[in-house]
């Protein structure tokens, strides 16, 4: 049996799976932790962001990287 | 979005084919004027200059005339600026901080919320912002703005100094820190801003473009009855999808403004 197609596909969707679960732990974390004192929710969402922005690159790299190579 | 999509298929039937799903062709149309110079003129810049006329037109109307107390279109204003002063300047960079970058926040908020909610309006179908060229201007913007807020804070070298060598970390660790520190202020970030929009935009656009020509291929193209029965289905997803597209629109507009008062307020805190 022969498959074809583009193996950057199978590449960029492993790569989702890394970036996905940090995101889940982040979120769910900072969901935790506003639990527990509601009145940071402020301070809390904004490091959540930061947080996301870095983690989330990951998964953009990957993405970009299956259009470049 | 279902005439062009019909229209497609009935062009693709006349040459016989069978389900045309969306491609990238999608995103560069045909060009209207001035084709093959640097001022070509296609659908997508049609649908970005509409978004920009309808932004300018909306806060035209409410700072028309400014009184202490407002009037309707006033208070909209309001509502719209205090919404990115409150809720992501103020909490981000403090109170006279944040008063400073409203203004700007404001622009990249409203610019982004503008160019990606036309991807689902009626007869315009396209996010302005599922080509590369806005997500760059503005990521450009937020980039020189981080920049110029670092610089104007602390001085040139202190900036760079605070940015690329963070302090608390014994020194023989700034040899792998510094140049992971450098590729991800000045180059990741803009990069990932770009991209998260990019992606986002045209993951939607496909996604609701397969959506409603499935319908369109299963209710009239597909030969048996359970075919055109499940064209009740992709129209449902369509109709899912397009609510979705909605909050995705708005989300990633708030993203875009939250990530860069966030890299203001990295640049401008000193230690």
């Amino acid at each position: 049996m022969e498959i074809t197609g583009d193996i950057a596909t199978i590449g960029y969707g492993l790569a989702t799976i890394g970036p996905g679960i940090g995101m889940g732990i982040l979120v769910g974390k900072t969901q935790e932790a506003v639990a527990r004192q509601p009145e940071l929710a402020g301070p809390l969402r904004i490091n959540m962001f930061i947080g996301m922005a870095l983690v989330e690159a990951l998964g953009l790299i990957g993405l970009a990287a299956g259009f470049v190579f | 979005m279902l005439t062009s999509s019909t229209s497609a298929v009935v062009l693709a039937a006349e040459e016989g084919g069978g389900f045309h799903g969306p491609t990238l062709a999608d995103f560069f149309p045909p060009a209207v004027l001035f084709e093959g110079t640097i001022f070509e003129f296609n659908r997508i810049a049609l649908v970005r200059l509409i978004a920009t006329a309808m932004l300018v037109l909306f806060f035209w109307l409410a700072a028309r005339r400014v009184r202490l107390v407002p009037g309707r279109a006033q208070s909209m204003g309001e509502l719209a600026v205090d919404f990115v002063r409150k809720g992501i300047a103020e909490e981000s960079l403090g109170r006279e901080i944040g008063r400073r970058y409203t203004p700007v926040l404001v622009v990249i908020f409203f610019g982004v919320l503008f160019m990606n909610i036309t991807g689902i309006i009626p007869f315009l179908n396209i996010a302005g912002s599922s080509v590369i060229g806005l997500p760059l201007v503005f990521a450009l913007l937020s980039y020189v703005t981080f920049i110029v807020a670092g610089v104007r804070a602390q001085g040139g070298g202190h900036f760079l100094k605070s940015q690329l060598f963070p302090p608390g970390v014994p020194w023989p660790i700034y040899l792998i820190l510094t140049p992971i520190e450098f590729l991800s202020t000045f180059i990741i970030r803009p990069a990932t801003l770009t991209v998260r929009l990019l992606a986002n935009m045209l993951a939607g656009h496909l996604l609701l473009v397969l959506c409603f020509a499935a319908t369109n291929y299963l209710f009239f193209e597909a030969s048996s009855l359970g075919l055109n029965l499940a064209g009740i289905g992709t129209l449902a997803a369509g109709f899912a999808f397009t609510l979705f597209e909605i909050f995705v629109a708005v989300l990633q507009a708030y993203v875009f403004t939250v990530l860069t008062a966030v890299y203001i307020q990295l640049s401008v805190e000193s230690h």
